[in-house]
């Protein structure tokens, strides 16, 4: 039988080395070292942050924002998983995993909410845009540890750089979409008022785009979570370090606990988002509007709602 | 006087070729051929008007007519093809985009068919929301939009949030909005049309309520011909992105410019079209103290065909004779004093009253005083003349007497 190999056989894998190896590396290396100083440094200050927090505190913290923004059913089970947490010994894992999901969220949506906003401001944009993320969701991320790897170094920032990548699309997409499906007569309305650009985007098409805007930061930080075994194998630590090293000596104690570990923080991360995108359209008041009003009695706005009622 | 709007040839065409379009036109094309022949849509063709200061100009026409594309280039949210719209010095469809967005800070608004409310603020931001766009501060602001919201009846509703308002409520914030920044001229695209009957004629009411007060240039677009002859100072009907016919609402309903119009104009209420003023005669009068007054008034009735006669003391109306009694008295009695037989109980209404309001005094049989402010006979409308103007076949007679010399001559003997 004759194949296509032997007339012609490409040596993809060799172009891609020396493409990687002898331009990208000795060319930017600099620049991708210095792209991680912000990363390294927001990473540092919520690590030591987190470790310095008395068990006690973090859990009555994040308790009380469940709480006030998913109801006592998810701020019970808070709670309680918290407590487990710490029983079952991983509390320092968490808090290191904690960082290390906030950091990677923090930099999708400084990337992402722009990049978001500018596709669906532009068309010639999101036609850019939109196959890069196609590609960027298709491609097994096991496939760009490596490249990574090579330019960053190992360790905890190279890792959140490889999770920054896998779960930037989301919140990309769903800012473009909530924007874009802003109702066309209410941009009408704000145009006709003379809004500037940057007046629409801020006064109209932010505010009810955040809802949609909102559930793709829960999708990136889901997807964020779930990166986090993976990150490990290039040097992150954490929950994800706990389960891969438990693989490795199969030790499926540690693993499991690990893995219960992770599951219990992406519980309590995707409750407590989702319902922060959901609150937004139906108008309660926020805690701040709560406490100032606790404080601040007799303020004109409050003898109108009397008013009103009477 | 100079406009305060002015519209000179504006053209819309959806599409990348509007040259081809407008060949097409030249040549007498329909829309549809044009879309056929070239993929072009033809929004608005060749649209040229004026409107003064403080007058409400109703665009009304089908779905599809080019009234949404038209209003819409008048504060350049569809910039036009052709065509030039000026306030004041200012050309719309010209002028920078830092230029446009300062006309329309400071000068025109828009009210929507849909309300456009930004459902994630409340009443009062939402009112304030072209204060906001242009800088105001916060306290200003307020004190602005709850004033708005004050002539619309809805400052109680200051901090509640658009979707706990009913539509006709949501419309009046829509409403206020536009007014807040104090424009002079408003446009208005079909504001009433997602409104039920009833709350539709409520808002008609109390936009004409508001506009005595507030004397704005509105640009106010319908489907509803009862709606385009309530409000309109000037009405202008629109047929496939091209005005039919500019006029008041007795012009166009008296006098419809083609088959088009016609057949719009067929079934409104011409009651509410026409007033009192349109249907009445200069007044035939005798003095009550004046001699031989009762020979006088016999006379005179027989001149002229009529069976009743008004009778004026001092320039006020005293009371109507009619034919029948006074010849009577005359006759039987001998007695000549108008007096007598006066009827001091006549129907009496004033110019601008309109005719469907005019049935019940009508049908007593006796002529209808129409009286001016002070008091004064200005004119006397024959009872058949309300009915003949109501269904659309007015007499001769009536015709030619109460063309524009007689109405004008009515009002300078007002004045006098
Ligand atoms: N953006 C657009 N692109 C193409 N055609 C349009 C566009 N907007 C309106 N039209 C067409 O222009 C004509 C007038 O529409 P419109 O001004 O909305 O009418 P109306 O407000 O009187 O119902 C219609 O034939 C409509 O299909
Ligand atoms: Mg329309």
């Amino acid at each position: 039988m004759i194949s296509p190999a032997d007339l012609v056989q490409i040596p993809l894998d060799d172009w891609v080395n020396s493409f990687v190896r002898d331009f990208l590396v000795p060319n930017f290396r600099p620049f991708f070292r210095a792209m991680q100083t912000p990363i390294t440094a927001v990473l540092g200050w919520l690590d030591a942050f987190f470790h310095w927090l008395p068990m006690l505190v973090f859990t009555a913290g994040l308790t009380l924002i469940a709480w006030r923004t998913a109801g006592r059913g998810v701020a019970i089970f808070t709670l309680v998983a918290l407590a487990f947490i710490d029983m079952i010994g991983l509390w320092s894992e968490t808090m290191t995993t904690l960082s290390m999901i906030i950091t990677s969220v923090l930099f999708c949506a400084m990337i992402g909410i722009p990049l978001g906003i500018w596709s669906a401001r532009s068309d010639r944009v999101l036609f850019v845009v939109r196959p890069i993320l196609d590609i960027m969701q298709t491609i097994p991320s096991f496939v760009y540890l490596v490249p990574i790897v090579m330019l960053f170094g190992v360790g905890m920032v190279p890792g959140i750089i490889a999770t920054i990548i896998f779960a930037l699309p989301p919140i990309i997409r769903l800012t473009n979409l909530g924007i874009r499906n802003v109702r066309g007569d209410l941009i009408e309305a704000a145009e006709a008022f003379g809004s500037t650009r940057w007046q629409m985007l801020w006064e109209v098409q932010f505010p009810l785009a955040l809802r949609t805007i909102m559930a793709g930061l829960n999708q990136t930080l889901m997807l964020a979570l779930s990166m986090v075994v993976i990150a490990a194998l290039i040097g992150a630590g954490g929950l994800g370090l706990t389960v891969y090293t438990g693989l490795g000596r199969l030790n499926v104690g540690a693993a499991t606990a690990g893995g219960i570990g992770i599951v219990l923080l992406a519980i309590i991360l995707d409750r407590i988002t989702q319902s922060l995108g959901e609150k937004k359209a139906v108008h309660t008041p926020s805690l701040w509007q709560t406490l100032r009003s606790m404080f601040a009695l007799g303020k004109p706005g409050d003898e109108e709602k009397a008013g009103k009622a009477a | 006087m100079k406009p305060k709007l002015r519209v000179e040839n504006v053209y819309k065409i959806f599409g990348d070729h509007p040259e081809q379009a407008l060949e097409g036109l030249k040549q007498n094309k329909t829309k549809i051929e044009i879309f056929e022949e070239t993929g072009q849509t033809v929004g608005v063709q060749d649209v040229s008007f004026d409107v003064r200061e403080g007058e409400i100009f109703v665009v009304m026409g089908l779905s599809g007519s080019g009234k949404s594309t038209l209003v819409r280039t008048l504060n350049g949210l569809i910039p036009p093809t052709y065509g030039k719209i000026l306030i004041d010095e200012d050309d719309v469809a010209s002028c920078s985009a830092e230029r446009l967005r300062k006309v329309r800070r400071e000068k025109i608004t828009m009210v929507f068919q849909h309300f456009a409310l930004f459902p994630h603020k409340t009443v009062a931001e939402n009112a304030a929301y072209g204060l906001k766009i242009k800088g105001e501060g916060a306290t200003p602001r307020r004190a602005k939009a709850l004033a708005a919201l004050e002539q619309v009846g809805l400052a109680a509703y200051a901090d509640s949030y658009p979707d706990e308002l009913s539509g006709g409520m949501q419309q009046r914030v829509g409403l206020a909005r536009g007014l807040a920044t104090d424009p002079q001229i408003l446009l208005m695209d079909e504001p009433f049309g997602a409104l039920d009957p009833l709350i539709r004629r409520e808002m008609q009411e109390e936009l004409l309520h508001l506009q005595k007060k507030l004397k704005k240039t509105i640009i106010f677009i319908t489907h509803d011909l009862n709606e385009a002859l309530l409000l309109g100072d000037k009405i202008a009907i629109m047929k496939d992105g091209r005005f039919v016919q500019v006029g008041t609402a007795q012009e166009i309903v008296d006098n419809p410019a083609d088959d088009y119009v016609a057949a719009f104009v067929g079934d409104i209420d011409r009651g509410r079209v026409f007033d009192a003023a349109h249907v009445a005669e200069r007044p035939i009068t005798v003095e009550l103290g004046e001699k031989n007054a009762a020979e006088k008034a016999l006379d005179l009735m027989e001149e002229h065909n009529r069976n009743a006669l008004y009778v004026v003391e001092d320039d006020r109306i005293a009371g109507l004779v009619t034919y029948q009694e006074l010849a009577v008295a005359a006759r039987e009695e001998g007695r000549t004093d108008l007096s007598e037989v006066l009827v001091t109980e006549v129907p009496t209404v004033s110019r601008d009253t309109p005719l469907n309001e005019l049935y019940g005094a009508a049908s007593a049989g006796y002529p209808i005083a129409v009286a001016d402010k002070r008091g004064r006979l200005a004119g006397v409308i024959e009872p058949q003349a309300v009915f003949s103007q109501l269904s659309g076949e007015e007499s001769e007679e009536v015709v030619s007497t109460t063309d524009e010399a007689d109405a004008g001559a009515a009002q300078k003997g007002e004045r006098q």
